[in-house]
């Protein structure tokens, strides 16, 4: 490949994972306390609401029943709103941050409803407040599975980023279809799509071990 | 809630109250009211360890859980020192529920945390500072003989270990109640020991006033003073624990005491005893033996005195909190009016003998000499001579 090329596939490479952090960050700024609310205000639990816990349901489910590449056209005014722009790096993370965001917090929910209620009657009796349950002892004890839904979340956005890319945001999904495929450039679509195997690799590896890390549950020798 | 002084006087102003507390599950769907507890009306004195013994689903449960709140009675109050626990709204719970730890059967620690930050949890809840946190964390790992594992995670602990954080938990915050939940069913009996012996070292030197809940009669026997026993949520028999131990009511005590004093025959016998008292059937009593009547050699008084011969069957002679007690099953010799006789004579010396049946009257109970010896211990015996 020229340097030309190389060029352009680094160039893409940071626009993705431009694309993928920011949706990553604020997906999750939005997405974890949502996930900690679902999973305690139904009815009789810790912060019980069960009419917005049922409206935020239905709304979760419905951005994450829409297809990607649909939603990512259906909000853009919204995108134009909050980006000044629908093209771009900094506008296609506007959409995948919409997706990005229910989708953490139904894995932050399930997460948290695995922690053993036990736990949670253990610090009412102590006296804790709502709030100092869900910071001292929910979030802590569903760390692990936090953090592994997170990197589950990051893989998936890292294949959302290229839909979001063939329309108009740049990076390698953008790459591959317009070098590799429109101008039957195979190496370039394989240069691709090894880069997004390896960084697929690379954050999972990543999560894996730190979620590992985290969890104190096992005996260590 | 200020702190009580430790006093042992039951007289005094009884430290938790319970009255007339009636607590009912509503209906579910595909599942009818439940109602758990109904009509309870309990005072335990400050200092003392009660226990509370039923058959799962009982209602202890519920029971300990109204203590500090995380249960609300339907009906009744609950009431913990100066503090009506029954009719607070929750923020004000939370500043009676320090002044109660509690203690749980799977122990509840947080896995994410080591030993000290989990006893550290109930004083980061009361807002203490770090410092002051360290010092006491320092002692009550202390308290419970865990100082070397302060750094270590509860996975990597042992149940008793984990039950000694879990206490430590439970006493940072210097509580007036300690409520046990089950605290030693998950543990082997050596363990259960040893933590037992640990909470009455607790309740001795801090005064603390203990409630515990469990569904075997031995720990009652191990560390309680007094014990209440519940049955499909009513208080069917409360007393000292010698009393209820020595003389149990309820029918529901007697079953859940048997094996643990004596009481249940075994089962070769029990196979054979028929309540039919055909005639020359050999009557079995069960003696209640009491304080020093647990060390008066009684058959061979009654025996001298009224002729009548009875041979032990089954029983224990034993002591609950260091007060002798005994519990004896007996077949008597046959006569006329064995039974009768007997009764009057015990009675006169206050030992109960409730009959428990007939043995078939092939069966040689009693027999003239001593040629029941075991043929080996006869031969021993022999050699040994």
């Amino acid at each position: 490949m020229s340097p030309e090329l190389i060029n352009l596939l680094v160039q893409a490479t940071l626009d993705t994972l431009t694309m993928v952090a920011l949706s990553a960050i604020i997906g999750t700024l939005l997405g974890l306390p949502l996930g900690v609310f679902l999973a305690t205000s139904q009815r009789g639990e810790l912060l019980a609401a069960p009419a917005l816990n049922a409206a935020l349901g239905v709304i979760v489910n419905a951005t994450r029943s829409t297809p990607f590449i649909i939603l990512v056209v259906a909000i853009i005014p919204f995108t134009r709103l909050v980006a000044g722009t629908s093209i771009g790096t900094y506008a296609a993370s506007v959409p995948l941050t919409v997706a990005a965001a229910p989708y953490i917090a139904r894995l932050v929910e399930s997460a948290i409803r695995e922690v053993d209620q036990g736990l949670v009657e253990a610090a009412r009796a102590f006296g804790a407040s709502p709030s100092q349950i869900i910071r001292k002892v929910l979030i802590p004890e569903a760390l692990p599975a936090i953090v592994m839904g997170l990197t589950l979340a990051v893989v998936s956005l890292i294949g959302y980023s290229a839909m979001a890319g063939a329309v108009g945001g740049g990076g390698l999904g953008d790459l591959g279809i317009r070098y590799g495929y429109q101008r039957f450039r195979p190496e370039m679509m394989l240069a691709v799509v090894v880069v997004l195997i390896v960084l697929v690799q690379v954050f999972q590896t990543a999560g894996e071990r730190l979620a590992r890390g985290l969890n104190r549950r096992h005996r260590r020798s | 809630m200020s702190h009580l002084p430790p006093s042992r006087n039951p007289a005094d102003r009884p430290l938790i109250r319970f009255e007339n507390v009636s607590k009912t599950y509503p209906a579910r769907k595909g599942a009818a009211q439940v109602a758990a507890l109904s009509g309870i009306d309990l005072a335990v004195p400050a200092g003392t360890i009660l226990g509370v013994i039923g058959r799962s689903g009982a209602g202890k449960s519920t029971l300990i859980r109204l203590i500090n709140g995380l249960e609300r009675p339907s009906a009744g109050r609950v009431v913990v020192g100066d503090a009506e626990v029954s009719s607070l709204p929750e923020r004000e719970l939370r500043n009676v529920r320090a002044q109660v730890g509690m203690i749980f059967q799977h122990f509840n620690l947080l896995s994410s945390r080591n030993v000290a930050d989990n006893v550290a949890l109930p004083l980061e809840l009361a807002g203490w500072k770090r410092a002051a946190i360290r010092a006491r964390v320092a002692e009550l790992l202390a308290l419970v003989g865990l100082e070397a594992q302060a750094g270590r995670y509860p996975a990597e602990l042992s149940g008793g270990q984990k039950q000694r954080v879990g206490i430590a938990r439970a006493l940072a915050t210097e509580p007036d109640v300690l409520l046990s939940d089950e605290a030693t069913s998950a543990l082997d009996p050596e363990t259960t020991r040893s933590i037992l012996a640990l909470l009455k070292r607790i309740n001795r030197d801090l005064g603390l006033t203990i409630v515990l809940i469990t569904h075997e009669m031995s720990v009652i026997r191990a560390v309680a003073d007094e014990v209440a026993v519940i049955d499909h949520g009513a208080i069917v028999e409360r007393g000292s624990v010698y009393d209820v131990f020595t003389r149990p009511q309820a029918e529901v005590t007697r079953s859940l005491l048997a094996g643990e004093v004596g009481l249940d025959l075994p089962a070769g016998l029990a196979e054979r005893i028929s309540s039919d008292p055909r005639s020359g059937g050999v009557p079995v009593l069960r003696l209640s033996l009491r304080g020093p009547q647990a060390d008066t050699p009684i058959l061979a008084r009654l025996a001298r005195e009224t002729g009548i011969e009875a041979a032990i069957l089954a029983g224990a002679v034993d002591e609950i909190g260091g007060r002798r007690f005994g519990s004896l099953a007996v077949g008597l010799s046959p006569g006329p009016d064995v039974t009768a006789r007997t009764q009057a004579y015990l009675a006169a010396l206050d030992i109960p003998a409730d009959i428990l049946g007939y043995l078939p009257p092939a069966q040689d109970i009693v027999p003239d000499s001593n040629t029941e010896i075991e043929p080996a211990v006869a031969r021993e015996a022999a050699r040994v001579a």
